[in-house]
């Protein structure tokens, strides 16, 4: 709930003593698990580290619903675009709850969507890539958003209460996106020889793209370590990582397709799949703007805002008309 | 512009159920926060009815006066049931 954000810079200046005590309370309130909710004390890092992932994850909610909505005029079906529309709409919902529990801390949605259009936010740099084929949207169901539900199952239990709500909420609903895009991919597989092509060929395109969701690997992610003491983060990347390479590969062997990694094998000792090195320059250059569609995405997004305008300004004057009109009537 | 006025969503999930809030959303007034509660909130038959209240009509405890208000009902145990011995053989009790 939005009452009174927490938070609006106006933090009374105290003496070192005082603050280190107050945050020595706040980490042992963390270690019993009790959770921060917007109107308790929380150190500003705390605050800041919330805010950037909690936006960062809506942003990516919103800029995800891009890449689907090319197929929503093309689906193959009623069925098929009922569904998918459906899974959009999920999209957009998912958005407003990340935006809601981030302006909880004090930030303002006005604030964190011009960060967005600026290209000053981060977003999931898997939604720079761009959907061909009818198959990218199973392949996106079923890898995109099965890594996505890996990611978001401990962040259910994350120490910030508006945070971990809405992401209890997000992950009931992911499940479905997740099933309908692997039986996507399984009609294909069962299809012709041209359909199951095209299912091979989106998962060649996706494989990589899904593992760099889980992020830099731990020795390089400047955020894990502070993130997991606040029981922001859980696990590490490359744990959520290797949980998703073992979940995939059974699915893709039972489609009767192949993952684009000639070192991908089952290494009985440790009970994992081995596989290969992960091009972190692919990554890093798709992040910082120079993926097949950043620039696509973000113009669609401003476009999308800036047409939109006349609308938001309207309903607020007419929101005021009748609040006056009401209070004259009194 | 600045943003529409921010909005709580209470939602009464089944006949004979409290309304809980759920979550919030922004708003240009009344019927369009309902009307946005209804598609954000209720895709999946979640609610029998939406109650929507403006932010800033709430007033909240602060979590500073948890001790004082909240601390003084722990050491009152006679208020709960099982405080009292009650033979056995006694039924309907």
């Amino acid at each position: 709930m939005h009452i009174q954000p927490g938070h609006t810079g106006g933090e009374p200046t105290r003496s070192a003593e005082a603050l280190a005590e107050l945050e020595q309370a706040f980490q042992e309130k963390i270690d019993a698990e009790i959770k921060i909710e917007p109107k308790d004390w929380m150190p500003e890092a705390y605050r800041q580290s919330l805010v950037r992932q909690i936006s960062q994850h809506a942003h990516s909610e919103i800029v995800g619903m891009l890449p689907e909505g090319n197929w929503l005029t093309r689906a193959p079906s009623l069925r098929r675009k009922l569904i998918l529309l459906a899974k959009v709409q999920d999209e957009a919902g998912h958005g407003l709850y990340l935006y809601s529990a981030a302006e909880t801390l004090g930030a303002s949605r006005e604030a964190l969507i011009e960060a967005l259009h600026a290209g000053k936010a981060k977003y999931s740099s898997i939604f720079n890539y761009p959907t061909l084929t009818w198959a990218d949207v199973g392949a996106i169901g079923w890898l995109v958003d099965g890594a996505a539900l890996i990611n978001q199952i401990p962040l259910c239990r994350c120490s910030y209460g508006p945070y971990a709500r809405a992401m209890r909420r997000i992950c009931k609903e992911e499940s479905f996106h997740q099933r309908q895009g692997y039986e996507i991919m399984l009609v294909l597989c069962r299809g012709t020889a041209a359909q199951k092509r095209m299912a091979q060929d989106a998962l060649e395109r996706w494989w990589w793209p899904s593992l760099m969701m889980f992020g830099p690997p731990d020795a390089e992610s400047s955020h894990t370590q502070q993130s997991m003491r606040w029981k922001i983060k859980r696990h590490t990347n490359d744990a959520l990582r290797q949980k998703f390479v073992d979940q995939s590969v059974p699915q893709a062997d039972y489609l009767g397709l192949t993952p684009p990694d000639p070192e991908l094998k089952w290494n009985e000792q440790i009970g994992h799949y081995d596989f290969g090195a992960i091009d972190w320059g692919e990554f890093w250059r798709v992040l910082k703007g120079d993926g097949p569609c950043n620039r696509e995405r973000i113009e669609a997004r401003r476009r999308a805002y800036d047409e939109g305008r006349w609308v938001r300004e309207a309903a607020l004057a007419f929101g005021a008309k009748q609040a006056r009109r009401a209070h004259g009537a009194e | 512009m600045k943003d529409w006025p921010l909005w709580e969503v209470f939602i009464r999930s089944r006949h004979g159920l409290a309304h809980k809030h759920v979550g919030s959303l922004h708003a240009s007034d009344a019927a369009m926060a309902l009307a946005n509660a209804r598609d954000v909130y209720t895709r999946r038959g979640e609610g029998m009815s939406i109650w929507v209240v403006r932010s800033t009509d709430i007033t909240a405890s602060a979590p500073g006066d948890k001790a004082i208000l909240f601390d003084p009902s722990e050491d009152k145990v006679y208020r709960h049931p099982t405080f009292y011995e009650i033979p056995d053989e006694v039924d309907n009790l």
